[in-house]
């Protein structure tokens, strides 16, 4: 615990840790001192002079060392002659702060009146009107009049795009300077700059394309006005207008809590659609940012493409009828069948319960479609309370084979954070990342050999280590606590499965199971991957792995989609059940399809990476007609005479939580609960934290510690060392736009969509005729496809890294000859 | 009943109080608050710019205001905003004028037409076509293709913001 001071603000004594700023002090005591430049989550700058109070200090008898007393036996406090900046001026004991006297209150009024003295009369047509600090502080301490002259208000550009997501009002900006210091100091993507001095002082980005940083949203949610506006929102609705309901992202695993905000519109036909995502604070899990993804993510939930009603397969072709008779065909078709069911990372929990009810009921199986493995998670995950902003000077963070920038912006600015507070990071990946210079320890590896990097970091015996590989051992032993965050770089499900393993046993050997604040956490492609783990569904990368025969059930998982080899699985099938929002690949080749609702429209629950059972609630009307994916689960295995839990997500929960031990004594009004978050966010404190939204819907809850799991007893490794001659090695990454279903109708991001794109060595390309931009052919057996070759001096010799989910069949490692592609046109 | 006689030959030669509504029609007050109407400027660019204004300070929640953004290729008002939806529900409005005071550039003003007389629920809601008065001469109808950078403020200076 850190000292603590006490002083008085407006005549109350107030207690606070050393080191706080006035403005802060005051805050966590109620007091509200306005201010615009200063942000609780960035170093104060005293830039606007709006937080002006009178601050006196006990006088000190210099010769004596003695503070002076009053008459009274009072010490004597020394006001200082001028008004102080609350924001930059920490408190000290005996301090005498006063707020609300007529010198400060003239002061405010002073100061709002020269920063109008440049702002335009915008707020009708100004995004931020109506949630505006610069608004809300004028009429609380402005004057009535402005003393200057209207004529000679500054008149500047009014639409600067700062790139094509974030646009510019220079003529609103009153150069606080957070958009600047958050690109800086919190992201450290310094794309923003201040041009010129004084009157002529502009905001400038420095990048190409402009703004680039996947955390851009977050300065138009910090702007104290609105000079910052997405292009998403711009002009969508006024603040007023919108109603907000709680959800999560489902974009990622690390389940940043949200806020969406709705309203009827004309152009859907007066039905009431999502028009913007606003973070909502959880301290534990996103503080008051989200990546752009999250923020721009949402549209496929509304997109026009989203079926409506059930198909089912005549004469060959797929024909619309009422849910009725799609029971009845599925009631016919598949009594006493055994279900194979594959299910998607993208289901709430209580859609994964509801399918495992279903394949075990039917004496079927049901799978987890990915190709990562986290069956060790539930054991050697994170729970109780712990919390990544609380690892600092002391602990420690692995990171391996992930690229936390492009497959989780939070975590990596978590991860960031707290080796910023002294955390030892340790990277491993085979290529430099974007964390690496957050790390003490960088381990190189060669792509495949991932787990037996980690296992020489175990092992006592590290003689024949290297030398950084000995280094992070070292700092392991001193660790108090290790967080270990596992990707999928160049993994597919058995090197994955093998990197677990030996991870878990790192964690194991270095008697940091248990411990509160360690564990391993899995950088899944899904937001609730987490939950299948938790529920114990094995993975499956695809098809393959299921057995033949009986009935195929596909929730929201679409292998044909992913690689149209997939399709040879489909025949010799009883019958085919694809439940998804769209008509996918996979779709157009079953029996039955179901259309589901999307998460926006319900009622569900996400497990983050971090262990952590979130609620999401419903945004928008349930469509007509259409179920959450449980309740329809349920209705299947009810025209089957079995019996589930479809009623509502919550009993589906109880129900869990009476089962799974991890999940004991959780419900929906426990996943519900608050309490007070540092700093305060939302409601009448919109200059203070932002538009962030506070948290009064749940911060969630940890599961508990599961079961141990049985290591598999064979070495796992990426098959892939012998790469014939002429061929290369081809491994997979991930990029955070990618062109999944469920981002890319987001349009608005096209522009920085990751492209098909196979990443090499320069000295590897050459020999094969590649070149900068040209095209390639990679000739992989069954599904031959091109991708532009970038040439990249950080790829190992002799291996080349493709992206997920832009379009190649693939997501595992694999080897192949790769070829140019001559130009016709052009010769 | 002698009296009740007189007093009604008396009222046969007075001067009829009653008009032949709706071959005549009676002038309306100068303040009189009737169907509304969108005006424009001289220029033909309309004035209101879809800041909602009105909608928020409507105690009926007969308006509903929809907003999008001007480029001088298409521009419908000076400044960044227009209404593209702009509607009033006639039968929730109740005529206060309250959205006539609220609007920061005098775009909506309640005008002097009170026939209104509806078969069916939808016809009440009076969409933007019907509320925008015609150009005026000399003026072009919107949206207009303008010199870029002439009309970038939204709202207007107001000389005297009394009247
Ligand atoms: S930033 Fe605030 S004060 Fe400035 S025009 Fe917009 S709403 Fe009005
Ligand atoms: S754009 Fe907004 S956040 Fe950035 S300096 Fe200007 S007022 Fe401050
Ligand atoms: S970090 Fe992940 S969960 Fe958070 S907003 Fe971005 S995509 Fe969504
Ligand atoms: S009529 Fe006036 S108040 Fe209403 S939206 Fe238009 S400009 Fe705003
Ligand atoms: S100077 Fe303190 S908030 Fe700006």
């Amino acid at each position: 615990m850190s000292k603590m001071v006490t002083l008085s603000i407006d005549g109350r004594s107030v207690t606070v840790p050393e080191n706080t700023l006035v403005v802060d002090a005051a805050k966590m005591n109620g007091i509200d001192i306005p201010v615009f430049c200063y942000h609780p989550k960035m170093k104060p700058v005293g830039m606007c002079r709006m937080c002006l109070v009178e601050i006196g200090r006990p006088m000190i008898d210099r010769a004596t060392n003695q503070p002076v007393l009053e008459d009274n036996g009072s010490p004597k406090i020394q006001f200082s002659p001028k008004l102080e900046t609350s924001c930059t001026t920490p408190v000290s004991e005996g301090m005498v702060v006063l707020t609300r006297n007529d010198k400060v209150e003239a002061a405010r009024k002073e100061i709002i009146e020269f920063i109008l003295t440049s702002h335009p009369l915008d707020c009708p047509i100004c995004d931020k009107g109506g949630e505006c600090p610069l608004q809300n502080l004028t009429m609380r301490f402005g004057s009535k009049e402005g003393r200057f002259l209207f004529d000679e208000k500054m008149h500047l550009a009014k639409h600067v795009p700062l790139g094509e997501l974030i646009w510019l009002d220079r003529e609103r900006c009153i150069q606080c300077a957070r958009c600047v210091r958050f690109q800086h100091d919190v992201v450290d993507d310094p794309v923003l700059d201040f041009h010129n001095r004084g009157r002529s002082l502009e905001i400038m980005t420095f990048s190409e394309p402009g703004f680039g940083s996947y955390f851009s949203g977050n300065t138009t949610d910090i702007c104290p006005v609105g000079a910052l506006t997405t292009a998403d929102f711009r002009f969508g609705a006024r603040p007023w207008e919108m109603k907000p309901a709680a959800s999560l992202c489902a974009q990622c695993p690390v389940g940043c809590n949200l806020e969406y905000t709705v309203r009827r519109e004309a152009k859907s036909g007066g039905a009431t659609v999502i028009k913007r995502a606003l973070p909502r604070q959880n301290e534990s899990v996103n503080e008051i940012w989200i990546c752009d993804k999250g923020r721009f993510g949402y549209h496929y939930t509304q997109d026009p493409a989203r079926l409506g009603q059930p198909l089912v397969r005549r004469d060959g072709e797929l024909v619309p009828v009422t849910f009725e008779e799609a029971l009845k065909i599925i009631a016919e078709k598949a009594a006493h069948q055994p279900f194979q069911i594959l299910a998607g990372g993208k289901l709430s929990t209580e859609d994964l319960a509801a399918l495992r009810g279903l394949a075990q009921e039917s004496g079927g199986k049901a799978w987890l479609h990915t190709y990562m493995s986290g069956g060790f998670t539930p054991h050697y995950g994170l729970s109780a309370d712990a919390n990544l902003g609380a690892l600092g000077q002391g602990d420690a963070v692995l990171v391996a084979a992930s690229d936390l920038h492009e497959e989780a912006p939070i975590w990596w600015l978590r991860v960031k954070q707290a080796a910023e507070r002294g955390a030892a990071l340790i990277v491993m990946n085979p290529r430099p990342t974007r964390l690496k210079k957050y790390a003490r320890h960088v381990i190189r590896y060669a792509y495949g050999e991932e787990s037996l990097a980690v296992a020489a970091m175990a092992e006592e015996n590290l003689a024949l280590a290297g030398e950084e590989i000995r280094a992070a051992a070292e700092t392991l032993k001193s660790a108090r606590n290790l967080v270990i965050f596992y990707g999928s770089e160049g993994l597919g499900l058995t090197g994955s499965k093998g990197l677990e393993q030996a991870l878990a046993d790192l964690l194991e050997r270095g008697g940091f199971t248990g411990r509160e604040n360690s564990g391993l956490i899995g950088v899944w492609h899904a937001p609730n991957l987490q939950a299948g783990f938790e529920l114990g569904l094995p993975p499956a990368e695809g098809l393959a792995d299921l057995p033949a025969g009986g009935v195929l059930y596909l929730a929201a998982a679409d292998p044909a989609g992913d690689d149209p080899r997939q399709a040879a699985y489909f025949s010799g099938r009883e019958f085919v059940i694809v439940q998804d929002l769209f008509l996918t690949e996979s779709a157009k080749l079953a029996d039955v399809v179901l259309p589901v609702l999307a998460y926006t429209e319900r009622e569900g629950t996400f497990v983050s990476g971090e262990r952590r059972l979130q609620r999401y609630y419903p945004a928008l009307a349930a469509r007509p007609g259409l179920k959450a994916d449980f309740a329809l689960t349920a209705l299947i295995a009810k025209s089957l005479g079995y019996e589930l839990e479809g009623r509502a997500a919550s009993l589906a929960l109880e129900k869990l939580a009476a089962s799974q031990p991890a999940f004991e004594g959780l419900n929906y009004l426990k996943l519900a609960e608050v309490h007070e978050q540092w700093p305060q966010v939302g409601g009448s404190d919109l200059y203070y934290g932002g538009t962030s939204y506070a948290n009064r819907q749940g911060l969630g809850k940890h599961l508990s510690r599961a079961a141990k799991p049985e290591p598999d007893a064979a070495p796992l490794r990426e098959g892939i060392r012998d790469v014939p001659k002429n061929a290369l090695r081809l491994v997979p990454h991930t990029r955070l736009y990618d062109a999944g279903s469920t981002f890319a109708p987001s349009r608005l991001l096209d522009q920085r969509r990751a492209r098909r794109q196979l990443r090499i060595h320069p000295r590897s390309a050459e020999p094969l005729g590649l070149q900068q931009g040209s095209q390639a052919l990679i000739e992989l057996e069954g599904a031959p496809f091109t991708a532009e070759i970038v040439l990249d001096e950080t790829i190992p010799g002799g291996t080349a890294l493709y992206p997920r989910s832009l379009g190649v069949p693939m997501n595992a490692p694999f080897h192949a000859v790769v070829k140019p592609v001559f130009d016709k046109s052009a010769s | 009943m002698l009296t009740g006689l007189w007093q009604t030959l008396k009222s046969v030669f007075e001067k009829p109080v009653t008009i032949s509504y709706p071959e005549e029609k009676r002038p309306v007050r100068p303040r009189f608050r009737g169907r509304h109407v969108l005006t424009r400027y001289e220029n033909g660019l309309e004035k209101c710019i879809g800041c909602a204004l009105c909608a928020a300070a409507c105690p009926a929640d007969a308006i509903f205001v929809e907003a999008s953004e001007n480029t001088d290729e298409q521009r419908y008002s000076p400044g960044e905003r227009y209404a593209s939806t702009y509607e009033i529900n006639m039968l929730r409005c109740i005529y206060c004028g309250f959205c006539e005071d609220a609007c920061p550039t005098e775009a909506i003003v309640l005008g002097d037409n009170y026939e209104l007389s509806f078969t069916d629920r939808h016809q009440a809601i009076y969409t933007k076509d019907i509320l925008l008065v015609p150009v005026p001469e000399g003026g072009k109808p919107t949206p207009q293709s303008v010199e870029p950078g002439k009309y970038d403020r939204a709202v207007p200076e107001m000389k005297d913001p009394a009247d």
